[in-house]
């Protein structure tokens, strides 16, 4: 499973590399060569544009990658932030921010991102504008949780009555503590941020034409289905073959980081 | 009692809140929300109208007030788009959207605790080894990959199943096992590690010293005990299908809620994305509540 998962990944981040090197351009039309099947020229085909389909399908890998890294890194510092006051604190404080998140958590899976993106409009600004201001609940819970544990324990309490400052207690004595179980919660939120992306795009609400973004692909893909079977299906398999690899790499970073093990 | 009372406060709340953040969408139009809507070859008379109508002019307690008197007289605006009210438009698409989520939930339970229940009695051999690698996988996948896919398989290949729309009956099964699929394959691994567990109970024990086949042990002695966290992992389900609806709705052209809610965006036609968000969330928190209620019905051991 290991290896599988590594050598998906390693052949996708090879793939994107290599579209650098020969300089695949995803926009290039051609009309001659519209919905064509795969080819030795095109080795993925081409779209409803003549455009290289191998060339779209890097090229949304990227966007994807630099958009589920970007919401990722913002939702964890957000959300880490206000859990750790939440935790620390307790009080009103908390009942406050635990009651926006319980506001957040009750809109089912990806409808406020739907929601957000709706009213700020297409691009792929807000499109990260809007996965972020739904990501960062899961981490604002898992801290507060662990905050709460943890500000009870003998050496943050030590440091306290040593006259250390808030800030200097939780970014010192409490957050390194947090850092694997973060880490794993990462690796979750990567592989859904990816997909709430592709899902937004598919919806027509992500990146807009002429960028190339796996929803976008497999939303046209789906339109010509009739007439070019192979155009839905090689993309469906790219997409497959990511999710897999990316959850399954998860999985064994879970393995390795071991959260079942009591924090030190 | 207590309890009911404290999640009924609790509830109030949340449901407040879900109101504020769709009363508060509107507002996070970027520039004017008048323009964008009617867009820039309307008239002056016409953004004044349409500003009056949606009470922009006022302040914004002013509206968040008019929001909740109006949603209470179960108003919620006019179509920008269709100028019919979309209290309308929420009645002539919401049974799909219900018809199109209960078949998936049928689908579901029809395929995910059968599949768990030979898991969990093969458990170990290579039977149990595909299912749930197949039910972890599957899990993984996202609508919007399964339906085309499956649209591939069934509509265009095959030609066993309309490719799209409501018109004749069957063309429900490919949305439904789209939103079922995903869901049976996490009820599969439930029920597989539900059932294993309390295998082990002593209460199975005495059932087989009594003599009762193997059959009537795993059926009415174990598996029932076993579904009971079913039902709270079906109610946490219900969440990522009813936002799967949007996008099933989508590629299979179901007119329900959630295709309401993208023509709604594409349109700019605000006042329904905003009934659209709200109902949807409500019907979430419903079922949310239903769920907790149900557990409560069912396990003796959490009402103490």
């Amino acid at each position: 499973m290991k290896w599988v998962s590594c050598s998906i990944l390693l052949f996708w981040v090879l793939a994107v590399v290599l579209g650098y090197v020969v300089q695949l351009d995803p926009n290039v039309v051609d009309l001659k060569r519209v919905l064509q099947a795969p080819s030795l020229q095109h080795w993925l085909g081409a779209d409803e544009l003549g455009r290289d389909l191998l060339a779209r399908v890097l090229a949304g890998i990227e966007v994807s990658i630099i958009v589920a890294l970007s919401v990722t890194l913002v939702t964890m510092i957000v959300g880490v932030l206000i859990g750790l006051l939440a935790g620390f604190y307790g009080g009103w404080v908390d009942a406050v921010l635990m009651k926006v998140t319980d506001v957040f958590m009750a809109f089912p899976g990806i409808l406020l991102a739907i929601a957000f993106a709706a009213v700020l409009g297409p691009g792929v600004g807000n499109l990260v504008l809007a996965l972020c201001l739904t990501g960062w609940v899961s981490y604002a819970r898992l801290t507060r949780a662990q905050t709460m544990s943890l500000r009870r324990r003998q050496h943050v309490l030590a440091a306290q009555s040593l006259g250390a400052s808030v800030p200097r207690l939780l970014f010192q004595h409490i957050l390194p503590l947090l850092t694997s179980v973060l880490v794993v919660e990462a690796t979750y939120s990567i592989a859904s941020v990816m997909i709430a992306e592709a899902s937004l795009s598919f919806l027509g609400l992500g990146i807009q034409a002429p960028d190339a973004s796996w929803g976008a692909l497999l939303r046209d893909a789906v339109r010509y289905m009739l007439a070019a079977p192979h155009y839905v299906l090689v993309v469906g398999a790219c997409l497959m073959s990511l999710i897999l690899a990316i959850n399954l790499g998860g999985d064994v970073l879970r393995d390795q980081l071991d959260v079942r093990k009591e924090i030190p | 009692m207590m309890w009911l009372m404290r999640r009924f406060f609790e509830l109030i709340i949340v449901i407040f809140g879900v109101l504020l953040m769709t009363f508060l969408l509107i507002h996070l139009v970027p520039g004017d929300p008048v323009e964008v809507m009617l867009g820039e070859s309307a008239s002056a008379a016409d953004r004044v109208a349409l500003r009056a109508e949606l009470g922009l002019d006022r302040s914004l307690l002013h509206q968040f007030g008019t929001y909740l008197h109006k949603l209470a007289q179960g108003d919620f605006g006019q179509s920008i788009h269709s100028k019919m009210p979309v209290s309308t438009l929420l009645q002539l698409r919401y049974p799909a959207t219900l018809k199109l989520a209960l078949w998936s939930l049928l689908i579901g339970l029809c395929v995910g605790i059968p599949l768990g229940v030979y898991a969990a009695l093969r458990a170990g051999r290579w039977q149990d080894l595909v299912v749930t690698i197949v039910s972890v996988r599957l899990s993984a996948m996202p609508a919007f990959w399964l339906g085309p896919m499956l649209m591939l398989l069934f509509a265009v290949w095959l030609g066993w199943l309309p490719v799209s729309g409501m018109g004749s009956g069957n063309a429900i099964i490919l949305p439904a096992m789209t939103l079922g699929l995903g869901l049976s394959a996490i009820l599969t691994r439930m029920t597989r590690t539900s059932l294993l567990e309390v295998l082990q109970d002593d209460f199975i024990r005495t059932a087989r010293a009594k003599g009762l086949s193997e059959r009537v042990v795993v059926l009415r002695h174990a598996l029932r005990a076993a579904l009971l966290p079913i039902i709270t992992i079906v109610g946490l389900q219900m969440g990522s299908l009813l936002a799967g609806t949007v996008i099933t709705e989508t590629i299979f052209s179901w007119d329900g809620i959630g295709r309401l809610l993208v023509e709604s965006i594409e349109k700019r036609d605000y006042p329904v994305t905003q009934a659209c968000v709200l109902v949807v969330a409500l019907s979430y928190v419903l079922v949310n509540l239903c769920t907790d209620l149900l557990y409560r019905l069912a396990d003796p051991r959490v009402r103490g």
